[in-house]
């Protein structure tokens, strides 16, 4: 039986794109997207992408029994992936849209970017869009094969910040130092899009389909 | 070190293929978006750009069948614009493999659509285009305006309050035509850029004038472009997309290299 990954679809704009990455990057596995909570129970592996408004995604999650799984998931040590809003709505809090509870599989924050400044005076633009350098937090699985500052591709108004240093599996800088990845235990989050970040990327998604978490 | 600049290549695409031509270094291409745009993403573009000028309704169905091969091949941001005027183009557009889309026309005929558009979609992924075109004399203050059709048509609209204004409205991003430059490879209209990226919180792609990778450099560091486009400099194989990067990055802007 070759394993199954699952792909999250929760109703929100273009979470196909990672399906076709992971497709192009599979080895054997069966890459499927589903809405279905038991679907996503029972996959092997599971990656929770994300784009829009946390509100819309958290309440799709609550109404749908998705928040569950993903919780399920996280607790049976399975390899779980979330990417940009995926990441931060596993966070405690957004302070987006006037504030949204989140489903609290880290316990970081979520944060607005703000009125940013580079080191020059000029005024930073936001959303945090491009290419930017992730800075390795710690040797991992996932980076097998990237080089350390390596650039990802990024889109986003919201950052990731108050992690515990060890959560934190690589940083990136845009007018402040924000959670690029992070990592507990079998979860492994980033706010990049690996599937539009060219072979950075792609190697990223490849690792994590070979990934297997130490379980404590 | 931090975010880069980044360079755009543009397909402009009708029914289903490339015009204007693309040739690359000793390759004769027929056309083929999916091709073109495998070859720009091997190359080490940032992003690609595509515009449907596709005039008829029927032959949607082709473009939104080339962009999900496309998205299906190229893992790097996609950006479809030409003929977006409701909410159901945003969302098949999106479906078939779409990162963002571009509004132009039905910005100025309806700007609360890119108000529902972003609240329903993400501001991440919604481009409003913006066409604009000097209309002060040059020893006036400069005043850009909004025209549509290919530039043929005047607004009234103001260029620096019309982008403050869709930004307000939720526009994640503006890409910026110099309808007096554009096709005259004389460079970017620095001024124009320069006042739009100053008016507007958010990322501007400079387009419309490009014939050498001096003006690349000037876009960003005259005009405060965060990204630049162009088409026919490296349709035509005068310069790699690579020589392009290496280039600003030597003049000092900081770029994502292979």
């Amino acid at each position: 039986m070759s394993e199954v990954v699952a792909v999250i679809d929760y109703g929100m704009g273009n979470l196909h794109s990672a399906g076709k990455a992971l497709e192009k990057v599979a080895n054997g596995q069966t890459i499927i997207i589903t809405g279905d909570p038991d679907q996503v129970r029972a996959a092997d592996r599971v990656v929770f992408p994300g784009v829009g408004a946390i509100r819309d995604c958290i309440a799709v999650l609550k109404d749908t029994g998705l928040d569950q799984a993903i919780r399920d998931v996280a607790k049976a040590g399975k390899p779980l992936l979330g990417i940009c809003v995926g990441m931060q709505a596993m966070m405690a809090r957004s302070e987006e849209n006037n504030g949204v509870d989140c489903l609290g599989v880290f316990d970081g924050q979520v944060t607005f970017f703000g009125e940013l400044f580079s080191d020059t005076g000029t005024r930073l633009k936001v959303p945090h869009m491009g290419w930017n350098q992730v800075q390795q937090g710690m040797a991992h699985p996932m980076w097998a094969g990237i080089d350390n500052h390596a650039r990802f591709y990024f889109v986003h108004s919201y950052c990731v910040t108050g992690l515990p240093d060890e959560a934190v599996a690589g940083r990136c800088d845009y007018g402040l130092t924000f959670a690029a990845a992070a990592v507990q235990g079998n979860v492994f989050a980033v706010q990049f899009h690996p599937e539009k970040s060219a072979d950075a990327g792609l190697t990223l998604l490849e690792n994590f389909l070979r990934w297997q978490p130490k379980i404590n | 070190m931090g975010l880069a600049k980044r360079i755009i290549p543009c397909l402009d695409v009708d029914a289903g293929r490339v015009v204007k031509g693309v040739q690359f270094v000793d390759i004769r291409d027929a056309g083929d978006p999916v091709e073109i745009a495998k070859r720009y993403n091997d190359a080490g573009a940032d992003e690609i750009t595509f515009l449907d000028i596709t005039a008829s309704h029927q032959e949607r169905d082709t473009t939104l069948h080339t962009v999900e091969q496309i998205a299906s091949q190229v893992f790097i941001p996609l950006t479809v614009g030409g003929g977006v005027r409701a909410l159901e183009d945003i969302r098949n557009l999106l479906n078939a493999g779409a990162d963002k889309v571009a509004i132009n026309s039905a910005a100025v005929h309806n700007p609360e659509f890119v108000r529902e558009a972003a609240e329903r979609f993400g501001s991440q992924c919604i481009v409003v285009a913006i066409d604009a075109k000097k209309v002060s004399a040059e020893s006036d203050t400069n005043r850009w305006e909004i025209f549509t059709h290919g530039g043929r048509k005047p607004t009234g609209l103001d260029a620096v309050e019309w982008a403050r204004k869709m930004t307000d409205y939720g526009a994640g991003e503006i890409l910026l035509t110099s309808m007096d430059r554009d096709g005259t490879k004389n460079g970017f209209d620095i001024a124009l850029t320069r006042a739009i990226s100053d008016a507007v919180p958010v990322p501007v792609i400079a387009s419309g004038g490009v014939g050498n990778l001096q003006h690349l450099v000037d876009g960003v560091q005259q005009g405060g472009a965060d990204a630049v486009l162009a088409a026919s400099i490296f349709h035509f194989g005068e310069y790699s997309v690579q020589q392009a990067k290496e280039f600003m990055q030597s003049a000092g802007v900081e770029m994502r290299l292979g």
